[in-house]
């Protein structure tokens, strides 16, 4: 990309498609907010099986929500949008120059986007409904949620700064923010266990980015208990 | 880029049968890259001894060793060897394009293969039964590979997003080759992975990474 980091690139017209409580669209959401991006907001009802939507469908039909609509591009699931943003809109980089840098706040995303997060919502699949306990699948959860943090914890440990990966924030902190706090919001993971961990989010605590993208904040927060 | 950037000394670690494992060594393959293969057997633990763990905290393979650079999960080394090596770029530079192939690779490494990776299978397989571990697995790989067809199938030419092979066909390779050697999967709803699937299967650079042929791969019996 030709352009210059510096510049400030605006969309003629960004529509995210979004669930408040979905991690994924928190994700999206923080990184739109660190771009300064506007958006208009379409909320997708996930228990309710909005995404089975004819309208939904026509726009993307592999019907997994966040989507992002830009002009003519669709490009749904957190991790393709997030590196599609970062192309097309360079303000507030999400990814550092350096290799090992870029390597580390790749791992960090990957571990939570495939290894907690899809992990953390396979007990909430049908096939599951009675026939574990909620004792049990709050158990298992936890334990994937753990084990991701642990391992985090371990990969940033040397080189957080005062986010993830040093003084700025990248990618490795938009994918984890949102997973801190469905573990503690919905896991009661422990966090005294990862004190990087912990001061990392009590520092997205701070930030506006984060505030605004936070799942209360979303228009269909205050349709869903 | 025309150059050939040359690594000093790689090192893969990888289990024979990992798909991740498998999609990595497509990407180094097709990189002309060679590299020392360290078996890691995921049957007998050794991912969970200590001197692999600093490699990988996650105690997954793969992991890459380029000199002093350690970086595990299979998403971050390949976009790592998309940036040290770009001959025979992943990417493509047209951001639609571009952001398909992400999206495929997440769809594949964030929807399927956790789902239905090995030590998922254990737990369903512990927790219920053998069968249950074959539905369960089928479920999750013919959901993702509908949402794949369904992106796919305007844009596929050759390959899965045109005519060069790109990060998605890394990522779909191994992934349906799974689905058709442990799974039982009918292809027959996806005429494009289907294709796609044969065009892989003549290129050498997919073919040298398959399962059985891995130094750590089991002999025939």
């Amino acid at each position: 990309m030709a352009s210059d980091s510096k510049a400030v690139a605006r969309p003629a017209n960004l529509t995210l498609y979004s669930y408040c409580w979905s991690s994924c669209a928190h994700r999206v959401r923080i990184a739109l907010n660190l771009k300064g991006l506007e958006y208009e907001y379409k909320a997708v009802n996930l228990y309710k099986g909005e995404q089975f939507d004819p309208e939904f469908e026509k726009i993307n039909p592999v019907k997994f929500v966040p989507a992002l609509v830009d002009g003519d591009v669709v490009v749904a699931d957190s991790f393709a949008i997030i590196l599609y943003l970062e192309d097309k809109y360079p303000q507030h980089p999400l990814l550092p120059q350096n290799l090992k840098k870029k390597a580390v706040n790749l791992q960090v995303a990957s571990i939570v986007g495939s290894s907690i997060q899809p992990l953390q919502r396979f007990f909430e699949q049908q096939f599951f409904e009675k026939r574990i306990s909620l004792d049990e699948k709050l158990t298992c959860m936890q334990h994937h949620v753990n084990k991701g943090f642990a391992a985090i914890e371990k990969l940033i440990k040397e080189i957080a700064g005062k986010y993830a990966t040093g003084d700025e924030v990248q990618l490795a902190d938009v994918f984890l923010a949102p997973q801190i706090y469905a573990g503690v919001a919905r896991y009661q993971i422990d966090m005294s266990l990862y004190p990087t961990l912990a001061r990392l989010n009590e520092a997205y605590a701070e930030l506006p980015a984060f505030q605004a993208a936070h799942p209360h904040r979303q228009p269909d927060a205050t349709s869903t208990s | 880029m025309a150059e050939m950037a040359e690594p000093a000394k790689l090192t893969l670690y990888s289990y024979w049968r990992s798909s991740c494992s498998q999609r990595v060594r497509i990407a180094l393959n097709i990189k002309g890259l060679e590299y020392e293969y360290k078996a890691v057997n995921l049957l007998t633990g050794d991912h969970l001894d200590p001197e692999f763990e600093k490699l990988n905290p996650m105690k997954y393979v793969p992991a890459l060793v380029d000199g002093d650079t350690v970086i595990g999960d299979s998403f971050a080394i390949i976009l790592y060897l998309e940036d040290k090596y770009p001959q025979h770029p992943l990417l493509p530079q047209d951001p639609k394009k571009k952001a398909l192939n992400l999206q495929a690779a997440s769809i594949v490494g964030s929807s399927i293969q956790p789902l239905q990776n090995l030590a998922v299978l254990q737990f369903i397989e512990n927790k219920f039964n053998a069968d249950e571990k074959l539905t369960w697995a089928q479920y999750h790989i013919n959901k993702g590979f509908a949402a794949l067809e369904n992106l796919l199938k305007e844009h596929a030419g050759r390959y899965a997003t045109g005519d060069v092979v790109q990060l998605a066909d890394v990522f779909l390779a191994p992934q349906i080759y799974a689905g058709l050697a442990r799974f039982q999967i009918d292809m027959s709803p996806y005429p494009t992975l289907a294709r796609l699937n044969d065009a892989y299967n003549e290129l050498p650079a997919f073919q040298a990474a398959l399962p059985q042929r891995q130094p750590d791969a089991p002999s025939p019996s």
